[in-house]
């Protein structure tokens, strides 16, 4: 196939995209250079709320990133055409997420400036450090297959790679999980049901993500989805988001019937103030029931509840992210079983946490350099899904 | 020059050896023998660690919390991002009602989590037992602070001038009580037991858990001191008494 | 002040570090205009290496110029990881003897000791992020005649 038999996005209209993208990116650079040299006391993180609002935004689009691979990987690794026009595309979206999480997460570091630091003393004991290998190892095996994808003398190898990467993400996503499963004495975290958990919400999010960016990739391009794709990604989400939902109940019912954690869950679900309405408003309502309505209902389901359901799963799985990490930093420790505690250092109380603007900001400018990762890898490389049926019965000849 | 300076400090030592030996025996001795040369690294033959007796420690006393922060060069305001080594924490009894105090500060296990989840190893425990945090390593990631069961660690938020020459502390690392590692190194006790003890209270004992014989020992076996959240195993330096 | 003798440095280039040599190198280069007047001005300022408590440093100059931050690591992780703590080439002591007489700082100022040469070489300082650079009367100077 060659490049001119791709449809690309007007010139125009992607450098208006880039030149809007690169604003917020250079808004989140600024933001992260201003809170590096005011030191973090101008967030609202504090010595009790010690990851916020950018930590939501990096794993968020850290376990989207290995979501959204999903659409490459059941064309690859399980055999199905019409998700393998759509496996580069997915690729390029899965390296955009990855690369602007971690741009979040190192920005956000007390000493970003020390990046060379963590790239040369690891402590393997160290769920970090693991991380650490599981990203770059992660951007290096999606190249590597997107080359054998996009490569016709490489297609061939495609299965393979495919597979690799198919591994490798759920490797990275328990990884993810791990982080908060193996803090013992916090009741949010620690849980075997962590990683579980974060490897269906990867699902969710990322074909949530790849619904809506291929959304707007056909209607920037005034091409259709074919409706049989659009079904069967539909389907997938609704799937995907079904399980989230399941996963979040048992986690929590579990928590809820050990004695030790039923104060905790009752924070979270019931009387918390935001964090319940997050919950319950954000990611259940909003985030779960609604798009399952809006994929489900015998008269929805089209093109653009398609479209809403997948924004709405990600606004959910902000609202999820916010509640599982600031609700549960906001939980205090216990440290004196038996005893109500009070100190200067906030002990025995709910933690206060107001997220202030240039957490935000350096949060969006991950999302910003997610996009233009994409918008640039579609403007400048044939990323595009390709529907015509001729050309996708030549290129799977190919390979 | 500093064989001269090693050869003065044996006599002294041994000069304040015999005296001890007069006075109080024992004790003293011990104590002694611990001091190290300048040279000397520290050895795990030693283990650091302090007691808490909580029903000495007095309610409206923060004479640890300010002694630490005059050493250490910290903050006099406490402020949700300001750091605090050690805090006074007021403890009511949910059953009895009655109340308690007791300084909490960094609890020195021996299977520290701070130290298992650093990705570049920047919080480590010495050979004797007191952990923690390299600045020229951290990179100010706070996964320390997650996993730390009693909230012992600061970030900190804002630059930081003036400091200690003995206590360097900088904007963007994560810190926490250092056991007064610069007054161990040269013989001392931390700054908080000195002022404990000044204060008339003597609610912090110091000393050598494996000694049997130090006082520190001897009072942990007396009072059945045992340490915060023992379910955790973590085998902290730091024990409590009373509680 | 750096002599003649920091040029020194050129001649015996050290293979492990050979940006070191150049750093003493550009050291060296710059007190030269003000050794020959004759010499064009440069536009960047030479660093003024004053030092209050004049005498012999803890190893000799050529050495310092080139290695002093190499001591100063060696000295840092022995003394935060094993709590080794002695004065020779600690940084406190390099503090007491480099600060100025007026600031008392070794920063903060061109003229101050260290930040004269490392702006004038280009090289971020870390170390006053979190150690003080005043010098502290209590200690005394534990460098010259040693």
């Amino acid at each position: 196939m060659t490049a001119a038999t791709l449809p690309r996005t007007a010139t125009g209209r992607f450098w208006a995209l880039a030149a809007a993208l690169g604003v917020v990116v250079l808004a989140g650079l600024g933001a992260a250079h201003f809170m590096e040299e005011a030191g973090h006391a101008i967030t609202g993180m504090n010595n009790r709320i010690v990851w916020g609002m950018p930590h939501v935004f990096a794993i968020f689009l850290i376990v989207a990133a290995s979501g959204v691979l999903n659409v490459a990987s059941v064309g690859s690794v399980f055999g199905r055409t019409e998700y393998k026009s759509r496996a580069p595309l997915s690729g390029l979206l899965c390296i955009g997420l990855l690369a602007g999480g971690l741009a979040v997460l190192m920005l956000d570091l007390g000493r970003p400036e020390r990046m060379i630091v963590a790239a040369t003393h690891y402590n393997f004991t160290s769920v970090f450090a693991w991380n650490v290998f599981l990203y770059t190892g992660m951007f290096a095996i999606v190249a590597v297959y997107l080359w054998t994808l996009m490569e016709r003398r490489m297609n061939g190898y495609s299965g393979a790679a495919g597979l690799a990467a198919f591994v490798w993400r759920f490797v990275l996503t328990t990884g993810t999980g791990m982080i908060f499963a193996f803090l013992v004495a916090r009741q949010a975290y620690g849980s075997a049901l962590l990683p579980p958990l974060f490897i269906v919400m990867s699902l969710a999010w990322g074909t949530a993500v790849f619904l809506a960016v291929q959304a707007a990739l056909y209607a920037g391009s005034d091409r259709t989805i074919p409706p049989e794709i659009l079904r069967r990604i539909r389907n997938l989400l609704g799937i995907f988001i079904a399980a989230v939902l399941y996963f979040t109940l048992v986690y929590h019912l579990t928590n809820a019937y050990f004695a030790k954690q039923v104060a905790f869950t009752r924070f979270i679900l019931v009387d918390g103030g935001v964090y319940p309405l997050l919950f319950w408003g954000g990611f259940f309502v909003l985030g779960s029931v609604l798009p399952l309505v809006l994929i489900w209902h015998p008269r929805l389901g089209t093109p653009r509840s398609v479209v809403a359901a997948s924004l709405l799963t990600i606004v959910g799985a902000f609202a999820l992210l916010y509640v599982f990490i600031i609700g549960g930093q906001a939980w205090p420790l216990e440290i004196f079983p038996g005893y109500a505690t009070s100190s200067t250092f906030a002990d025995g109380t709910i933690a206060a946490y107001a997220p202030s603007l240039p957490e935000v900001l350096l949060g969006l400018g991950g999302v910003a350099i997610a996009l233009l990762i994409a918008v640039v890898g579609l403007h400048v490389l044939p990323f595009a899904p390709q529907d015509d049926p001729e050309a996708r019965a030549k290129a799977s000849a190919s390979a | 020059m500093s064989e001269v300076n090693t050869g003065r400090r044996q006599v002294l030592a041994w000069g304040a050896a015999m005296a001890g030996v007069a006075l109080a025996p024992g004790v003293t001795l011990f104590e002694l023998a611990q001091a190290r040369s300048p040279e000397e690294a520290a050895s795990n033959k030693v283990r650091w660690g302090m007691l808490v007796d909580v029903n000495r420690c007095a309610s409206d006393c923060d004479a640890c919390v300010t002694a630490c922060d005059q050493e250490n060069g910290l903050p006099q305001t406490k402020t949700p991002t300001s750091a605090q080594w050690i805090r006074k924490v007021e403890l009511k009894d949910l059953r009895t009602g009655a109340t308690k105090s007791a300084p909490v500060m960094c609890q020195h296990c021996a299977e520290p989590p701070c130290v298992d989840v650093c990705p570049t190893g920047a919080s480590f425990k010495r050979a004797d037992g007191i952990v923690l945090v390299d600045r020229h390593t951290c990179i100010g990631c706070r996964y320390c602070m997650m996993a730390c069961p009693y909230q012992a660690r600061s970030f900190v938020h804002e630059p930081v001038t003036g400091q200690k020459p003995e206590v360097p502390r900088g904007k963007g690392c994560v810190e926490s009580c250092t056991l007064c590692v610069h007054r161990i190194d040269r013989g001392g006790t931390p700054a908080c037991v000195e002022a404990c003890a000044a204060s008339g209270h003597k609610a912090i004992v110091f000393g050598n858990l494996n000694d049997p014989n130090s006082e520190l020992s001897q009072r942990i076996a007396e009072l059945r001191a045992a340490p915060l959240r023992p379910d955790l195993r973590l085998n902290q330096g730091v024990r409590y008494a009373g509680i | 002040m750096i002599n003649r003798q920091a040029l020194a440095g050129r001649a015996t280039p050290s293979v492990r570090a050979w940006w070191r040599t150049v750093v003493a190198f550009a050291c060296a280069l710059s007190v030269l205009p003000a050794m020959a007047a004759d010499a064009p001005a440069s536009r960047v300022p030479a660093p003024t290496v004053a030092i209050a408590a004049p005498g012999k440093c803890v190893e000799d100059t050529p050495f310092m110029l080139r290695n002093h931050m190499e001591l100063l690591k060696h000295h840092r992780d022995k003394t935060v990881r094993d709590g080794i703590r002695t004065t020779q080439h600690s940084l406190a002591n390099c503090v007491n003897c480099h600060a100025s007489k007026v600031t008392g700082r070794v920063t903060g100022g061109k003229d101050a000791f260290c930040e004269s040469c490392h702006k004038f070489s280009a090289v971020k300082l870390d170390c006053w992020d979190c150690h003080t650079d005043r010098a502290q009367a209590g200690l005394a100077a534990a460098g010259a005649g040693k």
